[in-house]
C-alpha cells in the first residue's frame, strides 16, 4: 500500500508547479499591491490581506522565467513560511490533485540552475510533470535577490 | 490530559514564585537596610511558604525541600526568636536564587535541576541556632527537626543533629501554619486586589491588540466610505462605532501597560550584589515605580538598563576611600527615575560619581582615530559624551580599567532608539553623571504623518517629526540651494542638508522634470540628533497608524520601519528615519560639518541657542537670546505719545514704556533716524512689559553661541561670532535697569 499527498497545484510559465496542500494558506485572485522600493525584483509588493501584511513573490521572476504579459493579472497562493504568510504569484490556478507516492523522483540532473535549487522532487503524472517547489527555499531570498535581479 | 492540567500548574506556580522571590530579595534588602518591620517579614514567610505548599501540592518535592528549611528560619524569625544579622541576609539571598535556580531549571528542562544545596541547606538550618533573642531555643528548634524531611531532601548532615537537644518538641509542628492562615486572614483587606485581579497569559493580550489593530483599520474605512453617504442612521452608526473603536483601543492598550518598577524590582539586588563585590557602598533610589509603559517596550529597555545601572556602580560610583577623600559621603547614591512627559516615558539614571572624565574620553577616541586630534581639542562636552556611544568605544576602557560586561554603550543607544527612544548624557567630572533616556508608550500604535511621492503613500513615525516647510513658486526656486550637487536649505540660518524621497528610494515622480515652478515640501526630520529635510511631493495627514513588521525578506532594506494599513485597506511603508538619513547620506555629512565647524571655536563654548539679529541706532549687528523675547510688535510712529519724559504705546490695555536702545550703548551717535513704523521688541518679567526700540529686526537664527570676550562696553555683554559675523550681545538687564531702575524692583514688589 502506497501513501498519498495532497497537493495545491498551478502554472507559471507553462509549467507545472505542485505545493503541498498543508503548506498553502489560501488562494486569493490578483490585489492591488503596494511596491517596495528598493527592494529586490523578484519582490512585486505588499497585500493587504484581512489586516495581515503579506510580501508578494513574483514566481516567475523567481524561477528566472521571462516576464509575465503586462495584461495577465497573476494570482495570489499565499503558503505558510517560518516568517508568517508569504504570497506567490502565479500564471494560473489548477486543480488540488492527490498523488501516490511511487510516482515521485528526484529532480533530474538535467534541471538547471535556480530550478534545481527550489524543485523539491517531481511526480510523474501521465499527463505532465508536477514539479514540487520548496516553499521554505523558495521565500528565502538571502541569497538569490541578487541573482534574480541580475537576469 | 492530566499532563495539561500538571503543566499549567507548573506554570502558575513558575509565575508566581519568581515574581515572588523578587519581592523576596527587595525586603531581605530592605531589612538590611533596617527598614523592615514586622510586615516585612510576614511578606517573606508567606512568600516562601506558598512556593513550598504550591510545589508540595504538585510532586516537587526537591523545591519543597529547600523551601522548607528557609521557611523555619524565617518563622523563627517573624515570631522573634531569632535576631536579624547580615550572616543570616546573604544566606537567605543565596537561598532565594537557590530556588530560583531549581525554579528557572524546570521552566527550561521541566526537572528541578540535580544541583546539590546541602551545603546551603547546612548553613541556613546552623542559622537557626545562632542567636536565640528569647529562651526558648530549644522549643523552636524542636519545630522544624520534627517535621517529616521531604523524599529527596538532603541527608541532614551530623553537625547539625549536633546541637539538637535531647527533649522532644513542646508546641505541635503545624502551629506555625496555623498562624500563617491567622495572620494572611487578617492580612486580607491589603491583598484586596488579587480578588480583582486575574491572569491573563501575553499571547491572548497581544492577539486582543492585533484584533483592536485590525478593528481600527476597518473602522477608519467605514468612516472613509460613510462620509460620502447621506443615511442619517448608517452615520450615526459609524459615529458610534468610531468612538467605541477608540475607547477599546485605548483600553486595550492599558491592559498591556506595566509599572516600570517590574523591570526595576531586580536592581535592587544587583546593585547589592556588586557593590559587594567591588567593595563599594551603595544606595539604590527609586522614584516613580508606578510608571506605566506597554509590555514590548518594558521587554525591550530590561537589558540597556541593567547593563546601564551596571556600569553607574562599577564606573560611575567610587570606593569609599576616594569619595572621603574627595570630600564626598563614603556612600555612592544611585538614583533612578520615571515619569510620563509629553506622551512619553522618561527614565533617568543619576549618579553622584566621579563622572566622565573628558581629557581621558577624547585621548581613547583619538587613539581609536574616532575623532583627528584637531576635532578632539575643539570638541564640546556635549560632542565629548557622545563619544562614548560610538561603537568600538568602552566606557570601561574609558573611565578604569576594568573590563565592560555584555553590550557595550553602543548597543545600548541602538537597543532604544529601535523602540523609537533617545539617550542623552549629561556629566559633571567628579560630580557624577546623568543619563537621560526617552522612550514611547507604545509600540503598535504610533502617531504617523503620512505624505506622498512618486505616487506612493509613506507614513514618518511623528517623534522623528519636528517641522514642515512649504516653499511656493519662486520661492521655492530660491529655496534650495547646491552645494557641490548636494541640495540645500537654509532653514533660519542654519543649512538643513535636503534628501528628496523619490530620487532616494528610486520612484519616478510625476514633478520631477517640473519641481522648479511647483510647491517645495520639506519635512524637517532628526535622526541621531541631527537634523536634515526630506522633499516630499504632497504632505497628506498626521493618523495614528497601526505598526505591521515586514517580512524577512524586506528586513535589509534598512530604509523602511514596517509597513501599516490605510483607511482604504492599501499598504503603506513606514519610513525608518534613521535609515533613511544613513541611506541618503544627509546624517553623516552633518556631523563632518559640525565637527570642522568647531575648529573655529575660542574660548567659551555655550550650548546652541536662538538667537534674535537686530540693528539698533549706529551698530551693525546686535543680537538677544530669543527666551528673553516675548513678541515683536510694530507701532505706527503716530501711536507713540509721552509720559512725561518716557516714550510710551498703548499696549494691550497697558501703557508699554518704550526704551531706545541706541541711547545706551556707548559709541551710539544718539538716535539714528527714527523708524517709521517703530520696531519693538517687548520684554517681559513678572507681568511688566517694557519695550525695547531697535531700528531693524533681521532674522531669528540658532546657533552655538561662543562668547569672544566682553570688552567691558556698557550695554553689551560681550561680542560673538553669529554667521560668520561679529556680533554683539545685547545685556537686555542692564539696559533696562539703567533707564528704568525701578522695573526690576517693582516687579519683585509684584
Amino acid at each position: 500500500m502506497t501513501n498519498t499527498k495532497q497537493f495545491c497545484t498551478f502554472f507559471v510559465n507553462d509549467l507545472f508547479f505542485g505545493v503541498e496542500v498543508l503548506k498553502v494558506q489560501e488562494v486569493i485572485r490578483y490585489q492591488g499591491m503596494t511596491r517596495v522600493p528598493l527592494a529586490p525584483a523578484t519582490i512585486q509588493g505588499l497585500i493587504n490581506l484581512r489586516g495581515q501584511i503579506v510580501t508578494a513573490i513574483d514566481l516567475r521572476r523567481r524561477l528566472e522565467l521571462p516576464p509575465r504579459d503586462a495584461e495577465e493579472l497573476p494570482m495570489n497562493v499565499v503558503v505558510r513560511s517560518d516568517d508568517g504568510a508569504v504570497s506567490l504569484l502565479v500564471d494560473e490556478i489548477g486543480d488540488v490533485v492527490e498523488i501516490q507516492d511511487d510516482i515521485y523522483e528526484q529532480p533530474p540532473e538535467t534541471l538547471k540552475g535556480v530550478a534545481r535549487e527550489l524543485v523539491q522532487g517531481v511526480y510523474k503524472l501521465k499527463e505532465q510533470l508536477l514539479l514540487i517547489l520548496d516553499t521554505e527555499k523558495t521565500v528565502n531570498l538571502a541569497n538569490a535577490g541578487n541573482r534574480a535581479q541580475g537576469n | 490530559m492530566n499532563e495539561n492540567l500538571q503543566q499549567q500548574l507548573i506554570k502558575d506556580l513558575l509565575i508566581e514564585s519568581l515574581e515572588g522571590l523578587d519581592n523576596f530579595d527587595r525586603e531581605m534588602l530592605a531589612l538590611e537596610k533596617g527598614e523592615g518591620n514586622a510586615e516585612t517579614l510576614n511578606n517573606v514567610f508567606r512568600i516562601i511558604h506558598s512556593i513550598k505548599g504550591s510545589s508540595g501540592c504538585i510532586g516537587l518535592n526537591k523545591i519543597e525541600s529547600v523551601a522548607h528549611v528557609g521557611e523555619s528560619l524565617l518563622s523563627l524569625l517573624r515570631d522573634g526568636k531569632l535576631a536579624f544579622n547580615p550572616e543570616m541576609i546573604s544566606a537567605l539571598l543565596e537561598y532565594s536564587d537557590a530556588l530560583k535556580a531549581m525554579l528557572g531549571s524546570l521552566e527550561k528542562t521541566g526537572q528541578q535541576g540535580d544541583v546539590d544545596y546541602s551545603a546551603l541547606l547546612q548553613k541556613l538550618k546552623s542559622l537557626q541556632t545562632a542567636r536565640p533573642v528569647e529562651t526558648a531555643p530549644a522549643a523552636n528548634f524542636g519545630l522544624f527537626e520534627e517535621e517529616p524531611a521531604a523524599p529527596s531532601a538532603p541527608a541532614p548532615s551530623p553537625e547539625s543533629a549536633k546541637p539538637q537537644p535531647a527533649t522532644l518538641p513542646v508546641p505541635p509542628p503545624n502551629v506555625p501554619e496555623k498562624a500563617v492562615i491567622e495572620k494572611e486572614v487578617a492580612a486580607r483587606p491589603m491583598a484586596s486586589v488579587s480578588d480583582t485581579a486575574i491572569r491573563v497569559d501575553v499571547g491572548q493580550l497581544d492577539k486582543l491588540m492585533n484584533l483592536v489593530g485590525e478593528l481600527v483599520l476597518a473602522r477608519n474605512q467605514i468612516v472613509q466610505f460613510t462620509a460620502q453617504s447621506q443615511e442619517p442612521t448608517l452615520l450615526n452608526a459609524a459615529q458610534r462605532i468610531n468612538t467605541i473603536t477608540t475607547e477599546l483601543q485605548e483600553n486595550v492598550m492599558k491592559t498591556r501597560m506595566q509599572p516600570i518598577g517590574n523591570v526595576w524590582a531586580k536592581f535592587p539586588r544587583i546593585v547589592h550584589d556588586m557593590a559587594l563585590d567591588l567593595g563599594k557602598q551603595v544606595e539604590l533610589v527609586m522614584e516613580g515605580k508606578e510608571t506605566d509603559l506597554d509590555r514590548t517596550i518594558i521587554e525591550a529597555i530590561k537589558d540597556p538598563l541593567t547593563h546601564l545601572i551596571r556600569n553607574a556602580v562599577d564606573h560611575g560610583i567610587e570606593t569609599p576611600a576616594i569619595r572621603r577623600a574627595a570630600g564626598k559621603p563614603e556612600k555612592g547614591t544611585l538614583t533612578l527615575r520615571a515619569f510620563h512627559e509629553g506622551g512619553q516615558v522618561n527614565i533617568e539614571i543619576l549618579d553622584n560619581g566621579r563622572g566622565i572624565n573628558i581629557a581621558k574620553v577624547k585621548e581613547k577616541a583619538v587613539q581609536r582615530s574616532l575623532v583627528t586630534p584637531d576635532q578632539a581639542a575643539t570638541m564640546s562636552d556635549r560632542e565629548v559624551f557622545s563619544l562614548i556611544f560610538l561603537p568600538g568605544f568602552s566606557t570601561a576602557d574609558v573611565v578604569t580599567n576594568v573590563s565592560g560586561r555584555g553590550v557595550g554603550m553602543d548597543v545600548v543607544k541602538t537597543n532604544i532608539e529601535k523602540i523609537g527612544g533617545s539617550v542623552d548624557v549629561l556629566s559633571e567630572e567628579g560630580q557624577g553623571t546623568t543619563l537621560k533616556i526617552k522612550i514611547p508608550l507604545t509600540l503598535a500604535i504610533i502617531p504617523a504623518l503620512i505624505v506622498t511621492s512618486g505616487a506612493e503613500r509613506f507614513a514618518i513615525p511623528q517623534v522623528s517629526l519636528l517641522e514642515l516647510v512649504r516653499m511656493e513658486a519662486e520661492q521655492a526656486r530660491k529655496g534650495i540651494e547646491m552645494l557641490y550637487g548636494a541640495p540645500i536649505y537654509r532653514l533660519r540660518g542654519q543649512l538643513l542638508p535636503l534628501a528628496y524621497l523619490n530620487r532616494e528610494l528610486k520612484l519616478e515622480s510625476p514633478t520631477t522634470g517640473s519641481t522648479n515652478d511647483t510647491v517645495v515640501n520639506i519635512v524637517v526630520l532628526q535622526a541621531d540628533g541631527r537634523q536634515f529635510g526630506m522633499i516630499v511631493d504632497e504632505i497628506n495627514d498626521t493618523e495614528e497608524i497601526v505598526v505591521k513588521p515586514l517580512g524577512k525578506q524586506l528586513k535589509s532594506i534598512t530604509c523602511f520601519a514596517g509597513a501599516t494599513i490605510m483607511g482604504d485597506g492599501k499598504v503603506a511603508l513606514i519610513l525608518d528615519v534613521m535609515g533613511f538619513a544613513q541611506h541618503a547620506n544627509v546624517i553623516a555629512e552633518v556631523r563632518d560639518r559640525s565637527v570642522s565647524g568647531k575648529n573655529k571655536a575660542a574660548d567659551k563654548v555655550d550650548e546652541r541657542q536662538t538667537l534674535l539679529l537686530f540693528n539698533a541706532g549706529q551698530n551693525a549687528r546686535m543680537a538677544i537670546p530669543l527666551s528673553m523675547v516675548a513678541r515683536l510688535e510694530e507701532f505706527p510712529r503716530s501711536q507713540v505719545e509721552w509720559s512725561g519724559k518716557q516714550e510710551v504705546v498703548q499696549y494691550r490695555g497697558q501703557i508699554l514704556p518704550l526704551i531706545q536702545i541706541a541711547n545706551y550703548l556707548p559709541n551710539a551717535t544718539g538716535i539714528s533716524a527714527p523708524t517709521d513704523p517703530v520696531q519693538v521688541v517687548v520684554y517681559s518679567e513678572a507681568g511688566r512689559s517694557v519695550g525695547l526700540v531697535v531700528s531693524k529686526i533681521n532674522d531669528i537664527v540658532q546657533e552655538t553661541l561662543t562668547v569672544k570676550r566682553n570688552n567691558g562696553r556698557d550695554g553689551i555683554l560681550g561680542s560673538a561670532v553669529v554667521q560668520d559675523k561679529v556680533t554683539d550681545l545685547l545685556d537686555v538687564i542692564g539696559i533696562i535697569r539703567a533707564a528704568d531702575p525701578s522695573f526690576y524692583e517693582e516687579t519683585k514688589k509684584i
